[in-house]
């Protein structure tokens, strides 16, 4: 059950080919405060942070809890809080352009994004997961991320039942295996 | 006189909080014809309301006022401002309790006699003991429609369960059930039976589930003798001269404030909040708080050992299906020294959502180990672990440098274990991973304690004053018309968990009380 793809991945192809935007790891700057998740028929308007920053963002919350079958546009309604959040908080939108600019610092010449392995990006987030930046990221996802109803079904988690009359009748005590 | 009742009736009994401890002493009184006023911090939610959602949920019904917290416990760092699991509504946290009722086991009652002297610990024994006690037991499982006891046949096993039980019985364990649920296996008491919803801890949909809220206070209200006054948060107890207490200070939903008066107050705000009401109403007479003469109010928290294992399997399971808890391994729960540690532990099966498992598997954890189990969540099963800690007198609720929104000091709950509690949790996730193992788990994960759900021991009970908060009766020591009715009454934890014993203290109390009423003691 878990096996199966049922978000739809991010074919990385599918983005570099597109001309004329650009594309930062799986999503892609359209404008000035806008990024499009193309393969996940998905985008936002950000109100306060750069699209660039939203981006890394993006990937550095996969790489906190990395299932490889859950596509982009989950980190990304977790990410999209902290937009929300830095809107009217200076001090905040700070904190997370600067946490960013940072790992970018320390993933060299192309970037946090330009690390291709998630061990080499995962090294860093080592570095810095004492710090308020990461924690914030960290704490606010583990919410954000695995409370979103959506995503459930992808976990095979059947969220609320009692509209539907409990599982008396619909498997409570259906394995056969043990 | 009938409810509501007048603020200014000084010849109600005030019962503080709604939960276990007190929702069921205001429907004991009532039924004496005893004229009693609740009044609960929280708002009414009928189960109607109760929403299937965990975080939702917890939204609704969990106590979210300022704490804190100090110690070395995992809880102090992974949830600062959340040390308890504690609901704050009409029913208090029997909404959100998962029904889980087992009598203590008669050496329990005694356990300094029993252990002996244990280093750092200040064990007592309790001053009543099994036999006392069982009458009461025997009402409140048939108050609570305890599943196994007054005829009452057992629910059926989930899945959670039957893996559970097979890794149970393959390392040789003989007490395997399906525990003693206060949950209806069978319509009883005007309440259908378990719809098998897998929502038990964000309160029953179904009223299934024993709970204050629907099973107690509307029998209380049906006399005219009781008055349950929601959103009514007590922030002193008054006393007059003479020492003996004459009302409470609370605030309503508006922040308005209005003094209630009484005859006798009956504490039963959790063992967070009943210590620090008693420490909040200090005054010029009692400068430590109140009934405090032995120093003792607020010491001793005591919250379990607890654990959690989880284990991921090759097939699924969908745990999540069905009760929460309905199911108990009884084996480890002896005291047997040659473990290494005194008292025992109870292993039941437990489950999470994917919201609360992400939460509480390893909290903080992150990474593919992490991702990797949560991946497996459908094929995953559970257990709790409950197990009996040792009292310290530095584990503590005191008052907080920090305010709470009535510019009152907020708690402080300070708690480290035991070397005993270390030892029995250590010795406990051996065994339930060895549970998992011997049905094929893929992986087990050893979890750490959540934010305490059992409360225990701040007003503790003694039978000699300098010793503790409470007489037998959860009279307190120093003021005869001052009760404590809630877990805070604990002498000791026991490995069991504690809501049966609250009920059945309750309703012995509430004899009690109407005995000492009648006779104008108090
Ligand atoms: C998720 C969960 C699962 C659990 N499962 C089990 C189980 O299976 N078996 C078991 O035995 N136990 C279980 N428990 C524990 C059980 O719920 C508690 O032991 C029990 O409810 C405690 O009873 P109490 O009367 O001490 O307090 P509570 O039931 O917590 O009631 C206290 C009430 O007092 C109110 N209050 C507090 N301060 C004030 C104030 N100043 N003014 C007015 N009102 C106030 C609160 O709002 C609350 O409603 C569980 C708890 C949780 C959270
Ligand atoms: S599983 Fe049963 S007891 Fe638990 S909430 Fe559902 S119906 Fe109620």
């Amino acid at each position: 059950m878990m096996t199966n793809d049922k978000a739809g991945g991010v074919n990385r192809r599918d983005f570099l080919a597109t001309s004329g935007k650009t594309a930062i790891g799986a999503a892609m700057v359209v404008g000035a405060g806008t990024l499009l998740l193309p393969t996940q028929g998905w985008g936002m308007e950000l109100k306060a942070l750069k699209p660039e920053t939203m981006a890394t963002m993006i990937q550095m919350a996969r790489d906190i809890y990395p299932h490889d079958h859950i596509g982009d546009k989950f980190y990304a309604k977790a990410m999209r809080a902290h937009d929300d959040g830095a809107a009217d908080d200076a001090e905040k939108l700070a904190m997370l352009e600067n946490g960013i600019a940072d790992l970018d610092k320390r993933a060299g010449e192309n970037g946090y994004l330009g690390l291709g392995w998630e061990e080499d990006r995962v090294a860093i987030l080592h570095d810095i997961e004492d710090s308020g930046f990461f924690q914030a990221m960290r704490g606010s996802l583990v919410v954000g991320l695995y409370n979103q109803k959506a995503l459930w079904p992808l976990f095979g988690y059947e969220g609320a039942s009692a509209h539907k009359g409990g599982y008396i009748e619909r498997g409570f005590d259906d394995i056969e295996w043990v | 006189m009938a409810a509501p009742y007048d603020l200014n009736d000084d010849s109600v009994v005030v019962v503080i909080g709604s939960g276990a401890g007190g929702g069921t002493l205001g429907n004991e009184l009532a039924q004496k014809g005893i004229d009693t006023v609740i009044l609960e911090a929280g708002g009414r939610h009928e189960a109607e309301d109760f929403i299937n959602d965990e975080w939702g949920s917890f939204g609704q019904l969990a106590w979210l006022d300022k704490r804190t917290t100090s110690g070395d416990w995992r809880v102090a760092k992974d949830f600062s401002g959340l040390p308890a699991w504690i609901v704050k509504a009409v029913g208090g946290s029997t909404t959100h309790w998962a029904g889980a009722s087992l009598r203590f086991q008669p050496h329990e009652w005694k356990a300094k006699t029993t252990y002996g002297d244990v280093e750092g610990a200040s064990l007592l024994d309790w001053p009543i003991d099994a036999e006392e006690m069982a009458p009461y037991y025997s009402k409140a499982e048939d108050k609570m429609g305890v599943t196994n006891t007054h005829g009452i046949p057992p629910l059926p096993g989930n899945n959670n369960y039957k893996v559970f039980e097979a890794g149970a019985k393959k390392l040789g364990y003989k007490q395997v059930h399906t525990g003693n649920m206060a949950i209806n296996s069978q319509d009883r008491d005007g309440r259908t039976y378990c719809q098998q919803s897998g929502f038990c801890f964000q309160g029953c949909k179904f009223s299934a589930k024993w709970s204050t809220l629907y099973a107690e206070i509307p029998k209380g209200e049906a006399t005219g003798k009781l008055e349950v006054r929601a959103n009514a948060h007590v922030l002193q107890i008054q006393h007059g001269d003479d020492g003996k207490v004459t009302g409470v200070l609370y605030a309503d939903a508006d922040g308005n404030q209005h003094v209630q008066k009484a005859r006798v107050v009956a504490v039963a705000g959790n063992s967070i909040e009943s210590p620090r009401l008693l420490l909040n109403s200090a005054s010029s007479m009692f400068s430590d708080g109140l009934a405090n003469s032995s120093g003792m109010v607020g010491k001793n928290y005591m919250r379990h050992m607890t654990a959690s294992v989880y284990a991921s399997f090759d097939k699924p399971v969908n745990f999540y299906r069905g009760t929460t808890m309905a199911g108990i391994i009884q084996d480890e729960s002896v005291h047997d020294p040659s473990r290494g540690f005194v008292g025992g532990y109870e292993m039941e099966t437990l489950a999470l959502g994917v919201p609360f498992m992400a939460a509480f598997l390893n909290p903080g954890a992150w990474g593919r180990q992490f991702a990797a189990a949560m991946d497996t969540y459908d094929h995953m099963a559970g257990m709790w672990i409950v197990g009996e800690d040792m009292p310290q007198e530095s584990n503590a609720v005191s008052l907080s440098e920090e305010k709470d929104q009535y510019g009152l000091p907020a708690p402080n709950v300070h708690f480290s274990d035991h070397a005993n509690d270390v030892a029995m949790r250590n010795h406990a996730w051996k065994q339930g991973m060895a549970v998992y193992d011997a049905v094929g788990a893929t992986q087990t994960y050893p979890t750490p304690p959540y934010p305490s759900t059992h409360n225990l021991g701040t007003n503790r009970m003694s039978a000699d004053a300098k010793d503790g908060v409470v007489n037998k009766w959860g009279q307190t020591h120093d003021i005869a018309n001052l009760f404590v009715s809630d877990g805070s009454q604990f002498t000791t934890g026991a490995a069991e968990n504690p809501t049966l014993t609250i009920v059945s203290l309750a309703i012995r109390q509430a004899d009690y009380i109407a005995e000492q009423m009648g006779q104008k003691a108090i």
